[in-house]
């Protein structure tokens, strides 16, 4: 049972959703947004979270729209993961949210809720990354677009009263050479212990991570170093180790020289796949 | 903190403060025994001891059993191989998928009133008795059916909490309901067990001597654990034949949550650690796993490690068990098989027993009464909590009055003050104590239904059989009256009537059972032992170290069979609860003691999809006083399972894995030497 | 623009009924079914949407109802095992030995009856992927997989 009260808005569009932010902020009263709301629910139930407002954004219409749009596949933050991994438009983006949680839970976690939470792991960035992504932003004043690599640093770097519209892709990479592994302690439901995700782009291998640190990232760094012989792309694991933004996470999923251990094999795995060799 | 609604009382315990004044923590019954290990209860000395238990003060022993039999200095002179391990696991939950929860209220009158998802609604009458000082005649306890137990619900803790408060708030009802977490670790868990086995056979495969140490962590306070320790010891050798045994087993306070019972009671943990030295034994002497059980399998005519001598009636047949096993498991094609592609099929086996170790004075009760219309109404106090007692019970009495199971009702709800006690529904003892009591029961309904029948009939009322709901002449079955007409007393056509409501009353009490003697640990601890043999076969990574439990078998020889289909499912539920544990179900702990995985989203086990083929096959040695040849069974199918797994893995891997749980990492550090 | 500011009666459709119910915003679906509309199928396991227990259909998609606040509900059509009579999938669960301590059937139940109605044909991927969401402590899960596979290939 969550123990505090807190009020309810559920706005019809972009501009209700800012004013209301605005409204209550200066009631002197703490917003947030919401859209699934799975884990807001659960921290809030343990007090690890306080509010006295929530903006439910699943009835904005820019919200909710998955599909493409010209060039574009627009994935709005209010989709669902299931409504995700059931579709064929994204597949690398449909295995990765079809990893997260579990199924019942998946037809409530949507998208932008898994980005913006606090959890860690949020899977289903990587293949936004990976894919050069672009954040749809309200912004207070209105809408801008910014790309997701420019704006994700361990979490979505939001101000205070932006939120989260859409996510776009550009058509192209959707059909690129991918690869997205999973691995955890044990049992298939579970938090990562380490997640691989990778596609080719231009000849060049471009590999993300979840579990591994305590943040998901995109490894720059080894996009540009990649020796291409005999059309096979080398990599080197101790480069990836060396490039890794952070030390490796320890905890009750394993330790580190296990994170390590798993990550060799499944790199290992995932570049065999692209046309690569892990050495 | 007692309150007016669920939302009160959260916000109220947020307004709690609480400043820790941290004491030195004992973080395993290792440590809690080393040289001047802190004391987690230092007045154990001055404690009350309520059953037979021998703790040692100024230590944190609370209960040292010990086993002495035979003689050791002779068993040690015949053994020309010798083998000695270490086994640690640590403790674990029952999640049943009910949390526990509790209403107390007292009446105006005093009398108290507690509603409860109890396995044992006459323990806590009895508790609540003893502690509080109440007659146990104002005190009624009522139990509905309950959403899994597995021993868990056997605690007596909530109940004793909610009555206080009721008290506090002059008597109104109190509710307190378990949320996931507190269910996990304020209510009491599973034991952790460290054990050392040491086994020594003569070159022919016969072991002459056992040597054992078992360290219980029973966390921070006693309670069944005590008891767990005591049944672990009776039972601690396996189901094998060794002539001599040393046993030291010892219920170690840490500061972990406390334990009480849990499915096996103690059998699932102390099997791990003997089916792993039996596997290292056979390798060692380079005989073949399945020929080691055989050669050693206890049978009718040897004794337990508390020198209990086994006969055909109280024990089952391991042997046939083995034999089956070995069968459908396809064993001559070989334990371990390279598949390619760094994949290994790797097959491990473990053999179990279990008795039902009960007080010596366990008892059970059953009333039948009839309806008008000649259905029976069955009254007991097993509690349902899930394993289909009540369907068991009701064919029981079905079968004895011949009566179709569609006119035979069991009462579902436990009520101590209307149905008669049943001791508590825990230890696979349901089917033996109520069924012999339902037998009871219908004998003696049978019995005055006779009485009333030969007088209408005229004849005498061994002339008289009933079945059909109809009293009939055995030579002529075309004159006979329906029970209908005697059950409620006979009228005659004039109007003159005779007998009176049928009441049928069987009870049923545990006999020739003891306590056990402190220095041998000779005695009696229960009245069966239900027997059998597992195997696992596991798809092994030899790259990865991750694995696919492919095929869970067990041959098992609980007697008679009374609802296939339940024993059956209920053993594939507990073969899936082995494999759960051993693979990785845990608690973990942080050096402080604190629990880092105290809910379903970190504790993980098993799900569907992760479950293997299972084959189940029962072996029908029947019980010589169990109703219809039954014994007990609901507990068995998780016992060998873990130590199964082990062997398997063990192979597998062809490394010695001695810990639980058996996670990828786990194999991964004891094949690769990696230290943390 | 929907606003429910403290403590207020709102609609939501239930097993085919609108019914009206006292909620906090911060109450979930599944304490107010079980409080208000004395549906206690939906059972709270964990609360914290970790074993299924509490699964009910919202729009025929198994959701949660620990982790769905009451008032997302309006405007949705919600289903509880109240809501079912006599489906094959429950039948099954009979035939089949299926249920044990019977604690997590009406979850299990609901998420059956959601997969067989939007996949009516499921391939066992797809029956593992959503039968993986609901715990079972009894049955080891054997009797579960022969009733949805009893219905699904009918």
């Amino acid at each position: 049972m969550i123990g505090f009260d807190f009020d309810y808005y559920k706005p019809n569009s972009i501009e209700e959703a800012q004013k209301a932010y605005k409204d209550l902020k200066s009631q002197g009263k703490v917003a947030i947004y919401y859209s699934g709301g799975t884990e807001i629910i659960s921290k809030a139930r343990v007090n690890q979270i306080h509010f006295d407002a929530i903006i439910d954004i699943k009835g904005i219409p820019e919200c909710s729209i998955y599909g493409f749009k010209e060039d574009k596949l627009i994935i709005g933050a209010a989709t669902t993961l299931t409504q995700i991994s059931d579709s064929a438009f994204f597949p690398l983006l449909s295995q990765s949210c079809r990893n997260t949680a579990d199924h019942t839970a998946r037809d409530k976690i949507t998208i932008g809720g898994n980005i913006c939470g606090k959890i860690i792991y949020k899977e289903p960035l990587l293949p936004l990354l990976l894919s050069d992504g672009e954040a749809v932003i309200s912004d207070g004043e209105g809408v801008k677009s910014v790309p997701l690599t420019q704006i994700f640093d361990k979490e979505l770097q939001l101000e205070e009263g932006e939120f989260l519209i859409q996510i776009t892709i550009n058509k192209e990479y959707i059909f690129l050479p991918y690869i997205n592994i999973k691995k955890t302690k044990q049992g298939k439901v579970d938090y990562p212990l380490v997640t691989v995700a990778s596609i080719k782009k231009d000849n060049k291998i471009r590999i993300a991570f979840s579990g591994l640190c305590s943040y998901p990232f995109r490894l720059y760094e080894i996009e540009d170093n990649q020796n291409n012989i005999n059309n096979e792309i080398k990599i080197e694991f101790n480069n990836i180790m060396d490039f890794l933004p952070s030390p490796i996470m320890e905890d009750i999923l394993g330790t580190a020289e296990y994170r390590k251990f798993v990550t060799r094999n499944t790199l290992d795995e995932a570049l065999e796949k692209l046309g690569g060799v892990l050495c | 903190m007692i309150a007016e609604s669920e939302l009160e009382a959260s916000r109220a315990v947020e307004m709690i403060k609480v400043e820790y004044d941290p004491l030195p923590v004992i973080n395993s019954p290792g440590d809690a025994l080393k040289q001047g290990a802190a004391l987690v209860h230092e007045n154990l000395g001055n404690y009350r001891i309520m059953k037979a238990c021998t703790p040692v003060p100024g230590t944190n022993n609370a209960n040292h059993v010990k086993i002495r039999k035979g003689d050791m200095t002779k068993g040690w002179r015949k053994s020309e191989v010798i083998v000695e391990e270490d086994f640690f696991l640590p403790q674990s939950d029952h999640i049943a998928m009910e949390t526990r929860s509790v209403r107390a209220e007292i009446r105006p009158d005093g009398h108290i009133i507690i509603h409860s998802t109890s396995q044992g609604p006459y323990i806590i009458r009895k508790k609540l008795s003893r502690h509080f000082n109440i007659d146990t005649g104002k005190i009624t306890v009522h139990t509905p059916m309950v959403g899994g137990a597995f021993g868990g619900k056997a605690a007596v803790q909530l109940e004793m909490i909610a009555y206080l408060a009721s008290k506090a708030v002059d008597g109104k009802e109190v509710i307190i309901v378990n949320s996931r977490e507190e269910d996990m670790i304020s209510s009491p868990c599973r034991i952790g067990l460290e054990a050392k086995v040491k086994l020594g056979a003569s070159r022919d495969g016969k072991i002459r001597a056992a040597e054992i140490t078992y360290l219980v962590d029973t966390g921070a306070y006693s309670d069944m654990g005590a008891v767990i320790t005591k049944s672990i010891a009776s039972d601690c050798t396996g189901p094998y034949n060794i002539e001599n045994v040393w046993c030291d087993s010892m219920c170690v306070y840490t500061n972990h949550p406390y334990v009480t019972s849990f499915r096996g009671f103690g059998h699932l943990e102390y099997t791990i650690a003997i089916e792993r030295t039996m596997d290292k034994l056979a390798h060692a002497l380079g005989i073949d796993p399945i020929e080691l059980r055989l050669k050693n399998a206890i049978i009718p005519g040897d004794t337990t490690p508390t020198q209990v001598e086994l006969t055909r009636s109280n024990i089952g047949n391991l042997p046939e068990c083995i034999g089956r096993l070995k069968d459908v498991m396809n064993w001559e094609e070989g334990q371990r098989i390279d598949i390619g592609n760094n994949k290994v099929r790797a097959k491990g086996i473990a053999c179990f027993w279990k008795t039902s170790s009960t007080p010596p004075d366990a008892a059970s009760g059953a009333v039948i009464t009839f309806s008008p219309d000649g259905c029976a109404n069955l009254s007991i106090g097993a509690v349902e909590l899930g394993q289909g007692s009540k369907t068991t019970l009701a064919q029981i009495l079905a079968e004895k009055l011949r009566l179709d199971i569609s006119r035979i009702n069991v009462s579902i709800d436990v009520n101590t003050q209307d149905n008669l006690e049943h001791w508590k529904t825990v230890a696979s003892s349901t089917t033996y104590m109520v069924g012999n009591a339902v037998i009871a029961a219908a004998e003696d309904v049978i019995e005055q239904i006779k009485a009333i029948s030969s007088i209408v009939l005229r004849c005498e009322a061994k002339d008289i059989e009933i079945a059909d709901g109809k009293a009939f002449l055995k030579n002529n079955p075309k004159k006979y009256i329906d029970i209908t007409e005697v059950i409620h007393g006979y009228r005659y056509p004039n109007g003159n009537s005779i007998g009176g409501q049928i009441i049928g009353r069987g009870s049923f009490i545990m006999r020739h059972l003891s306590g056990m003697d402190k220095e041998t640990g000779k005695g009696t601890p229960g009245p069966l032992w239900t027997i059998g043999a597992q195997g696992i076969e596991v798809e092994f990574d030899t790259k990865e170290y991750t694995y696919e439990v492919v095929k869970a078998n067990s041959a098992i020889d609980a007697g008679k069979i009374i609802n296939p289909m339940a024993a059956k499912g209920v053993t594939m539920g507990g073969m899936a609860m082995g494999l759960s544990i051993a693979s990785s179900e845990a608690f973990i702990y942080n050096d402080m003691g604190v629990i880092l995985n105290p809910n379903l989203r970190t504790y993980k086990s098993i799900r569907f999809g992760e479950e293997p083929e299972y084959l189940v096959e029962f072996i029908e040695t029947p019980e010589g006083d169990g109703p219809y040849g039954a014994r007990g069974l609901g507990e068995h199918g998780l016992v060998g399972i873990p130590g199964a797994l082990l062997n398997s893995l063990s192979i597998a891997a062809q490394a010695d894995l001695n810990r639980l749980p058996l996670t990828p990492e786990t194999i991964w550090r004891t094949k690769t030497g990696e230290t943390i | 623009m929907l606003e429910i500011k403290g403590k207020s009666i709102i609609d939501i459709n239930i097993n085919g009924t609108i019914k009206s119910v006292m909620v906090r915003p911060a109450d979930t679906l599944l304490h107010v079914i079980r409080n208000q509309l004395g549906l206690t199928g939906a059972k709270n396991g964990c609360e914290n949407g970790d074993c299924d227990g509490c699964t009910v259909l919202v729009d025929d998609w198994p959701v949660k109802s620990c982790l769905m606040l009451a008032v997302e509900a309006i405007g949705h059509k919600i289903v509880t095992i109240e809501g079912l009579k006599n489906e094959p999938i429950q039948n099954a669960f009979v035939e089949k030995f299926a249920i044990q301590c019977g604690y997590c059937t009406p979850g299990m139940i609901m998420n059956c009856h959601g997969l067989i109605k939007n996949f009516p044909n499921a391939t066992g991927k797809i029956i593992e992927e959503w039968l993986e969401s609901n715990l079972c402590r009894c049955t080891g899960y054997h009797e579960i997989r022969e009733a949805i596979k009893s219905v699904i290939n009918r």
